[in-house]
């Protein structure tokens, strides 16, 4: 398994820039570990914080409560339609917290993993790979919270709510390419660590997070899609409010465009720099 | 021949080294760097390019020209110095690094032990452990699974394999590390010194493992400085020399090849930087403090060690004395003997390390340096670090040498009182 399969009578072949050839492969190969890794977190998570999965449940849940007050009760902006605001932000919230976490552990996981980096092969892309899981596990259950919502303000979603999982999917993506770049940055300057969080802030107040999309100017909102969120949560809140939040087809598109430049970008620079991990790790 | 599992030609590994760098970089300190490296930063940040700071750069081969083959059911052993391109070469083998140039044919499917224990965490049980450490090593869940009883077995700790292994002593997690790497099914092993872990009991039964690896038409590939191992698995090794290979053929005259250029080679060089104590140079001295490479038996060894230190409190300098064959003879730990650690404030550092005299056989020697945090892990460790020779060893002028070579051990017995023979009733019959 660690580089061809035990049968295989044809020989590998290890030259210079020859790696490319078996990466993606090699890739699939490993899927077994990518989820020993996700699970390695998921348990060391748990066995290390005494409130464990009350944490997950609490830090979405006072975000929420926060933007819901500042942005819906004393900045009194207007939900969509008729949904409450509350439901709303929580909407918001869902993806852009699935997308800040994957950022922030996938971009420290290189560095994290050293040791394995530079005692045994595997494709390096596992290791940011592997951290998506842990995200989607604490996502489930700010899903549970969401539920609880809907019941209490009674929202009742519509079709739309059934294609929810593609918008998850896209929140993923989103996140996966500036967190590989970032991963890769991080293996030569370590200091890199403090930007991650610094834009992951910022950008929670650049997305249209604690308030709706809906109220950037018309002639704005194409260049507002160009951050890739900005789609992703208008989805989330079609899927979630329905008819209450229709979604921008063109801004929609702009923001797909985005994540698909933003992924290229993102698994073109981790795979230049990565074969130089084990040397300068 | 399709009995080759292993074809090299011409591999070489370059690595660049910046100038003027810190251990790493820091976005700061690039920044204050100078227009031009931050520009070409920026670019290497965006583009992807693998980033290597400094004001000038400068290349070395690591490795260079390196061509070999190698039989399935072969154990090789791979020797040479530090920095002679051992590790490198076992990391390109392992596909840690690619090859700066050359080719490398591997049939087969690869394990590299280049550390037992890789992944290890602490907070995990020993079960957890084998099953990530296996998963990281190449195993299958399902392979594991179906050999976790022997790896259990073999590692001694069944009674434990529930506790998180933070609470393992060294010995039970090194074990239970190198009982899962010896379960490993891949056809070719890549082996680094992973015997220097456990008792002598345990290690015995890793060589065991190791030579019935061998015998089973797996091909081992072993790394060690413990010639003596080497020797025992071993019936053909590869010399390693600056980056070259020097030798390639049977055993005997691999270690003898090595032995060879040790003496050859000079005890001064740089030796890298450490952390917080970096050891900068070592002369053995005679009796009128003169550097010289001969020691008399019978007088005060003595060797004189220049460091740097940072003024990390709680360091030691440690010594290991070893023989020909590499093998360990004597050791001193400043800390532990004589309670005295590295001074506290920073600058370099000069020190006699005076012992008592020893009445060494015939050959050669040499001292292995390390500094330490004291009893928890190595800081710099420099192997080989002083060499010298003992020409004679006659005590009291007797007319015989004793020799390393002879087998008979590594120092003249000294009596302590006059040796008399004195006369015992004959046992009577029955």
């Amino acid at each position: 398994m660690t580089s061809s399969p035990p049968d295989s009578p044809r020989p590998l072949i290890l030259e210079a820039g020859r790696a490319d050839l078996q990466y993606w492969r090699d890739l699939w190969r490993y899927r077994e570990l990518f989820l020993i890794l996700a699970w390695r977190d998921v348990a060391v998570r748990y066995k290390q914080t005494v409130i464990g999965i009350a944490w997950a449940f609490v830090r979405p849940f006072m975000t929420m409560v926060v933007f819901t007050v500042v942005f819906g009760k004393i900045a009194k902006l207007p939900s969509d339609g008729a949904a409450p605001y509350a439901v709303m932000v929580f909407a918001g919230l869902l993806p852009w917290t699935l997308f800040a976490s994957i950022l922030s552990d996938a971009s420290t996981s290189i560095v994290g993993n050293a040791n394995l980096i530079s005692k045994v092969y595997f494709p390096r892309l596992i290791v940011p790979l592997s951290t998506v899981l842990v995200a989607l596990i604490d996502f489930l259950v700010s899903l549970v919270i969401l539920a609880g919502l809907m019941i209490w303000y009674g929202v009742v979603p519509g079709w739309q709510i059934l294609l929810l999982p593609i918008f998850v999917m896209l929140a993923v993506l989103c996140s996966i390419g500036p967190a590989m770049w970032a991963a890769a940055v991080l293996v030569k300057y370590r200091d890199f660590r403090f930007i991650v969080p610094f834009v992951t802030q910022i950008g929670l107040y650049i997305s249209p997070v604690g308030f709706s999309g809906k109220i950037v100017p018309e002639q704005w909102s194409m260049l507002y899609s160009l951050n890739p969120m900005v789609g992703i949560i208008d989805g989330f809140r079609w899927c979630i409010l329905g008819g209450n939040s229709p979604l921008d087809g063109q801004g929609f598109a702009v923001s797909i465009g985005m994540i698909a430049l933003l992924l290229w970008w993102g698994a073109r620079s981790f795979r230049r720099s990565e074969r130089a991990f084990a040397d300068v790790i | 021949m399709s009995d080759v599992v292993i074809r090299a030609n011409k591999i070489g590994k370059k690595f660049r080294i910046g100038h003027n760098m810190a251990d790493h970089g820091t976005f700061r300190e690039a920044m204050l760097r100078g227009p031009r490296n931050l520009l070409r930063g920026v670019a290497d940040i965006f583009s992807g390019r693998a980033v290597v700071s400094g004001d000038s750069i400068e290349e070395f081969w690591a490795l260079r020209d390196v061509d070999f083959e190698i039989k399935r059911g072969e154990a090789v052993g791979i020797i040479g110095r530090n920095g002679a391109g051992k590790t490198t070469l076992l990391k390109i083998l392992s596909r840690i690094v690619e090859p700066t140039e050359g080719r490398l044919e591997i049939t087969g499917r690869v394990a590299s032990l280049l550390e037992v224990g890789t992944g290890f965490h602490p907070e995990l049980s020993g079960r957890e452990n084998v099953f990530l450490n296996g998963a990281i090593l190449g195993m299958s869940r399902a392979e594991v699974r179906r050999r976790f009883d022997e790896i259990v077995d073999f590692s001694g700790v069944e009674k434990f394999i529930d506790t998180p292994v933070k609470r393992y002593s060294v010995g039970m997690y090194a074990r239970l590390a190198f009982a899962v790497a010896a379960h490993l099914e891949a056809e070719i092993l890549v082996i680094d010194e992973v015997l220097a872990v456990g008792d002598s009991d345990f290690q015995a039964r890793c060589l065991d493992r190791m030579s019935r690896v061998a015998k089973d038409g797996r091909t081992v590939l072993f790394v060690s400085h413990n010639l003596a191992a080497v020797s025992a698995l071993t019936q053909h090794a590869l010399v390693f020399g600056g980056g070259r290979l020097t030798f390639d053929g049977p055993i005997a005259g691999a270690i003898s090849h090595y032995s060879a250029s040790l003496g050859k080679a000079s005890s001064s060089g740089n030796w890298g930087r450490a952390r917080n104590a970096t050891l900068i140079s070592a002369t053995v001295l005679d009796a009128e403090d003169r550097p010289t490479d001969r020691y008399k038996p019978g007088t005060p060894l003595r060797l004189r060690v220049v460091f740097d230190t940072d003024g990390m409190p709680g360091m030691s300098l440690e010594m290991v004395l070893r023989d020909e064959l590499n093998l360990p003879l004597a050791f001193y730990s400043s800390d532990i003997f004589s309670q005295k650690s590295l001074p506290s404030d920073a600058g370099r550092y000069e020190c006699t390390v005076s012992l008592q005299p020893y009445y060494l056989a015939a050959g050669e020697y040499c001292f292995d340096l390390r500094t330490t945090y004291t009893q928890i892990g190595d800081d710099h460790r420099v192997e080989n670090a002083a060499r010298f020779v003992v020409d004679v060893c006659s005590p009291d002028g007797i007319p015989y040498n004793l020799a390393q070579r002879a087998g008979l051990g590594i120092m003249a017995m000294r009596l302590e009182a006059p040796l008399q023979f004195t006369a015992l009733p004959t046992p009577g019959p029955g």
